[in-house]
């Protein structure tokens, strides 16, 4: 086989594996991941993020809107201090409500985005002021428990 | 009595040295390769012609395995997944395990057995047939001329090979999946794209097929280069291969997994 021969079957390997990554980057993975440098970071305070992890998604009205950039405690307040990168295209009010919330019933945990109607749109590195925790299946048990054992005295009687 | 038992520690002594000696030999011959390989990059159709032989042709197989164990993955894992009710997450599961751990391992293994230990039974032959001193006394270094490039071709096919086994492997388990169960097309493109990470997920994979890559090619021409010149030696030294080969990529694998993949979630 001459050169020429080599050459082409090389080039065709190539072609052929350069599009199984572009495949992988693109149809497999998402390059929009990519810019996770991009955006805006805004903080918000939980009592307590639940099984929240960081990369999970950030959504407002369903829509993906960011990414958890990290995730810490206060070592002051006991608070959980949650950094979230919200994409540079999306603008939410100042008085935007963050709450986390649980895709399906056994899903993924996401920080959801609910915007006010502040006139004045939230900057990078402010923080939300109000949020909602996580809900926390044993604590609910507990206190359908106790509600339960609070009226069932009543109607023994 | 006491002269079996002093056989018995000598011989337990000599397993060990004998393979410290060997690896102190594979080391000052990859520190020989390493020089030699900025003379062999400056003739890349050397390589090129390694990497037809070694990657083209192995190009069949690769994407036929990747294919069937798409398939198998897809089979499997729906299995497990209908009963929890997510089956959704079918092409999540599949593609972060074809591109995290399948794609560079099995590639790996396939190209140590299709290629590996070709090229060990070739430059092998070449030193029994004293092709290897022949070039000694023309002046060509065979480390650059016969070595070095099949090296390289092997660093150089892995990442293309291993990314083509991932991606048949995807449209494999998408025919079972989506084709012939019945899963959702857009919920199976758009689970699996929310949850594999290019960087984290699709990189390291590639950066595991590169490692494994040189790994491979460097055993196959230790073995070769230095196997027995008879025609058993080269029977010896083509099974080296492929066992040591072998091993090596998933102890690496082990090792890089839990480099990339540890502490991430």
């Amino acid at each position: 086989m001459n050169r020429s021969r080599f050459d082409f079957a090389v080039g065709l390997f190539v072609a052929i594996g350069l599009l199984a990554m572009a495949f992988m980057a693109l149809k497999v993975g998402n390059l929009a991941g990519f810019d996770s440098g991009t955006g805006y970071v805004i903080e918000a305070r939980f009592d307590n993020i639940g099984g929240l992890k960081v990369r999970a998604p950030v959504k407002s009205a369903g829509v993906v809107v960011g990414r958890v950039e990290s995730i810490g405690l206060d070592a002051e307040t006991y608070e959980a201090r949650v950094l979230l990168r919200v994409y540079p295209n999306y603008r939410f009010s100042k008085d935007t409500i963050a709450s986390i919330l649980t895709s399906g019933l056994l899903g993924e945990q996401y920080v959801g985005l609910e915007s006010g109607g502040d006139p004045v749109y939230l900057a990078a590195g402010d923080r939300l002021g109000k949020t909602q925790s996580a809900m926390i299946l044993e604590k609910l048990i507990s206190q359908f428990l106790f509600s339960k054992a609070a009226e069932t005295p009543a109607k023994a009687q | 009595m006491r002269a079996s038992f002093v056989q018995l520690i000598s011989a337990l002594g000599h397993f060990f040295t004998s393979r410290i000696d060997r690896l102190g030999l594979a080391a000052r011959f990859a520190g020989a390769l390493l020089v030699s390989l900025s003379i062999a990059l400056g003739r890349l159709p050397l390589m090129f012609r390694e990497v037809y032989f070694s990657g083209v042709r192995s190009l069949s197989i690769v994407a036929v395995s990747g294919l069937f164990v798409g398939m198998v993955l897809a089979v499997q894992g729906y299995e497990v997944l209908q009963r929890y009710g997510s089956a959704e997450s079918l092409g999540v599961i599949v593609a972060l395990s074809l591109v995290r751990e399948l794609g560079p391992v099995v590639t790996a293994l396939l190209f140590a057995g299709r290629a590996s230990s070709a090229v060990t039974a070739e430059i092998g032959l070449m030193r029994a047939t004293e092709q290897l001193a022949a070039m000694d006394m023309m002046a060509v270094d065979p480390m650059s001329r016969v070595v070095a490039p099949r090296f390289l071709a092997a660093i150089f096919s892995m990442p293309f090979l291993a990314a083509i086994f991932s991606t048949t492997g995807v449209i494999g388990a998408w025919i079972i999946g989506v084709k012939l169960i019945g899963i959702d097309d857009g919920a199976f493109w758009s689970q699996m794209q929310a949850n594999v990470d290019v960087r984290i997920d699709v990189l390291n994979g590639l950066l595991k097929s590169i490692v494994f890559g040189t790994a491979v090619g460097l055993i196959s021409v230790f073995e070769g280069y230095f196997a027995a010149p008879t025609a058993e030696g080269i029977a010896t030294a083509t099974t080296r291969t492929v066992v040591i080969s072998s091993l090596s990529v998933l102890l690496l694998d082990l090792l890089l997994t839990v480099m990339m993949f540890r502490g991430l979630s």
